[in-house]
């Protein structure tokens, strides 16, 4: 669990300019809604404060420390993708257990520790399906499951309920608001729904704002 | 998932039994007379039990193999390695000059393999010119197309975000290769890794120009034995013998491509994005340095040493392109300006054989419907035999009466139809395959009966392919070296016969004669893929919705 602080961060593609100036930040283990409509670079910004993205000014701190010119793999920076990214080529534990695998944590430990995971996520049982069979919901979980597995200081969410059909969206942000309150880590999650923001975080930024 | 499904949309294009036999008749006789008689014969001459003991007792029948397989092996290994950097590079960055390169490794695919011999032996200083080494970065740099655009072309559609993610979890870019970008495009590199060693394995060109007594794979030695030693029997073998490695490296990439074919669905293709940051820049910047250096060298110094001489630079190969003696009085018996119109007229006659035998084969396949296949699989044979087999079962098929067809001028023409046939029918079955079958059901409520809509609607589809065939077609002919090695008769050399007769000579005239014929072709036959890649385009353009 750290503190997140970006600084007057600025994005732009070619021409188009993505992220002006953009400031925020998180203190320790608080959980924060991005607010935004679609195109306002939502995903861009946590993709710079992840290290995936360079931006082409501005720096992003997490425990004080700037991570400008720390890559991806050594930021502790945990990611949920809006599109899961889970592994096809991998089993369910496989993925889950992917981030212990590049921490050097042992065969038998790390398959523990990511059917322990799966369990919190309720998906015990679900070690062996291959990832590709399974449905919207649970390869939310996870995805999930596997970002959490690493236990990241900082942990972004990408649109995490988008695209679930109504049902499974409430019942899946009141059980992501009590895996995140378990989880005690400092959350930023990117959404358009302001309900959404309410229900599961406590304060709510618009990056219009920022 | 065929079934029921292909009697709904393949059903009105059938065509009455009639039709497709009179359609077959050609492509079937052509293929039975030329193709599966030589290699029946091919057969029969190579299993008398007294060659086989012999061919396979001869030291050098060993070694030759042993070469063939461990020089193919590393080719491949190596084209692969170099291969991989491009590949990703090409198909994850948008950067200026990205269009060209790719473009300028496919004109190198398509040089003639004599060519592309030549062009290393300019290149290289003539401590190397005649080594191993020569030969394995010949067909290094000639087959970088294959890796770049069938492993790109999977890479591309693996998401970047799914290589950020595994970033996440804590991966070092090294361990992103290896964990998860590796795995996933595994089967085009097993795909890419199939193609280079069946290339390379019976490499034949750039041997014969490249190569030294101790580097001769198994088809310079068929070649060899078949008409500078005379022992016709054991170059049946060793034909034989590489026949069945390449169906068993056929069979075996088959089967693990279909084991490995699951994972992956067809993800949206990752859009091509300029680099950013320093580190992107350079690494966009270094692998399209070394490709475009990789890429070019070979075809700068073809053209340069067409130039050189040992007194300095001058045109006199070019210049003396259309002079048989040498120094007043004194000829060699190659003369470049008829091995020039040699070639034209081989290759116009080739095209004109392949285009009509194929043009009407792929009528027959499109409308026989499922038993279609079995000419379709037919005509490819020849493309899976490798060319010198083929020049070696006509020459010792067509050497008695009535059929001793060895002078004929038309035999030649034949053989390389034989190779193009394949390229014009897989050009135009596609087309007509895609032909809307409701279109012909619309025809056929308007009153035309099934071979009058046929005509009407198919058959027009079938122009613009034969066009792109006929340019692949001549392209082949033009450049075609293993089958010619056997077939053509001295003083109708065609164009790579009179390179590799040059370049094998001293005399810094007749060298650079060889290196401006050299050019000549290399031009020619990137003219003609470049413009059926015009054309595909245009194609492809055009059908959009």
């Amino acid at each position: 669990m750290s503190s997140l602080e970006v600084r007057s961060l600025t994005v732009s593609f070619d021409d188009n300019v993505v992220l002006k100036d953009v400031s925020l930040a998180l203190g320790e283990g608080e959980v924060v809604a991005l607010l935004g409509p679609s195109g306002s670079g939502k995903s861009t910004l946590l993709r710079v404060i992840a290290g995936i993205l360079a931006p082409d000014s501005g720096t992003v701190h997490i425990g004080r420390r700037d991570m400008s010119s720390v890559p991806t793999h050594r930021r502790g920076v945990g990611m949920v993708f809006q599109d899961d990214q889970l592994f096809p080529h991998r089993s369910t534990v496989d993925n889950v257990a992917f981030g212990l695998k590049m921490s050097g944590v042992g065969r038998a430990e790390r398959r523990a520790r990511a059917a322990t995971l799966l369990a919190r996520v309720g998906l015990a049982g679900f070690a062996d399906r291959r990832v590709t069979d399974l449905s919207g919901g649970e390869a939310k979980r996870v995805a999930l499951a596997r970002t959490l597995a690493t236990e990241p200081n900082i942990l972004l969410l990408d649109e995490p309920l988008t695209g679930l059909d109504r049902e499974l969206h409430d019942r899946l942000a009141g059980e992501l608001t009590d895996i995140l309150s378990a989880a005690e880590v400092t959350t930023l999650l990117v959404t358009h729904d302001p309900d959404e923001a309410r229900t599961i975080t406590s304060r709510s930024l618009n990056i219009l704002d920022l | 998932m065929d079934g029921a499904d292909d009697r709904v949309t393949r059903l009105p294009s059938r065509q009455p039994g009639w039709l497709v036999l009179v359609l077959a008749a050609g492509p079937v006789a052509g293929l039975a007379v030329f193709y599966f008689w030589p290699f029946l014969t091919l057969i029969a001459e190579a299993v008398t039990g007294e060659t086989v003991a012999d061919a396979l007792t001869r030291r050098t029948t060993w070694n030759v193999a042993w070469f063939t397989m461990w020089q193919a092996t590393i080719s491949t290994a190596l084209t692969i390695l170099v291969g991989l950097a491009p590949a990703y590079v090409f198909a994850r960055y948008r950067f200026p000059g990205r269009q060209l390169l790719v473009g300028l490794l496919t004109a190198l695919f398509v040089l003639p393999t004599v060519v592309m011999g030549a062009a290393f032996l300019a290149l290289l200083p003539s401590s190397l010119d005649r080594t191993v080494w020569a030969v394995i970065g010949a067909h290094v740099a000639f087959n970088l197309a294959v890796v770049v655009r069938l492993v790109g072309a999977l890479w591309e559609h693996l998401p970047t975000d799914m290589e950020s993610a595994a970033a996440t979890l804590g991966a070092s870019p090294r361990r992103v290769f290896t964990e998860i970008s590796l795995p996933l495009i595994r089967p085009a590199i097993t795909a890419a890794a199939a193609i280079v060693f069946l290339f390379t394995f019976t490499s034949f060109g750039v041997i014969r120009v490249l190569g030294a007594p101790g580097t001769r794979t198994i088809e310079v030695e068929i070649w060899r034995r078949a008409t500078q030693l005379g022992r016709v029997g054991e170059a049946a073998v060793l034909a034989l013998l590489q026949l069945v490695v390449l169906a068993v490296i056929v069979l075996w990439s088959t089967l693990s491509q279909r084991r490995h074919s699951r994972a992956l669905g067809l993800e949206p293709l990752t859009l091509r994005r300029a680099p950013r940051g320093r580190g992107e820049r350079r690494l966009v910047l270094a692998v399209a340095a070394a490709t475009a250096v990789v890429a070019a060298v070979p075809l700068v110094a073809l053209a340069a040493r067409s130039f050189s001489t040992p007194t300095g630079w001058s045109t006199a190969g070019w210049t003396n392109l259309g002079r048989t003696d040498i120094r007043p009085g004194i000829r060699i018996g190659i003369d470049p300006i008829e091995a020039l119109g040699n070639s034209l007229r081989t290759a116009l006659w080739a095209t004109l054989i392949a285009v009509v035998i194929g043009g009407v084969a792929s009528l027959a396949i499109a409308a026989a419907g499922r038993s279609g296949r079995f000419l379709d699989v037919g005509l490819m044979l020849p493309l899976a035999t490798s060319a010198v087999t083929i020049g070696f079962g006509m020459l010792i098929t067509f050497d008695t009466s009535p059929t001793d067809w060895r002078a004929s001028w038309w035999l030649l023409p034949v053989g390389h139809a034989l190779v193009a046939v394949p390229f014009v029918v897989r050009s135009a079955v596609g087309v007509l395959r895609s032909v809307d079958p409701a279109m012909i059901g619309a025809a056929a409520t308007l009153g035309a009966s099934p071979v009058r809509a046929w005509r009407e609607i198919v058959v027009p589809y079938l122009w613009q392919p034969l066009a792109v065939g006929a340019a692949l077609a001549a392209a082949i002919s033009l450049g075609e070296f293993g089958a010619t090695s056997l077939l053509s008769r001295s003083g109708s050399e065609t164009l790579p016969i009179a390179i590799e007769q040059l370049l094998g000579r001293t005399g810094s005239i007749l060298q650079a004669q060889g290196y401006a014929l050299a050019t000549l072709l290399a031009v020619a036959t990137m003219l003609l893929v470049a413009l059926v890649d015009k054309a595909q385009l245009f194609r492809q353009g055009q059908r959009q919705p």
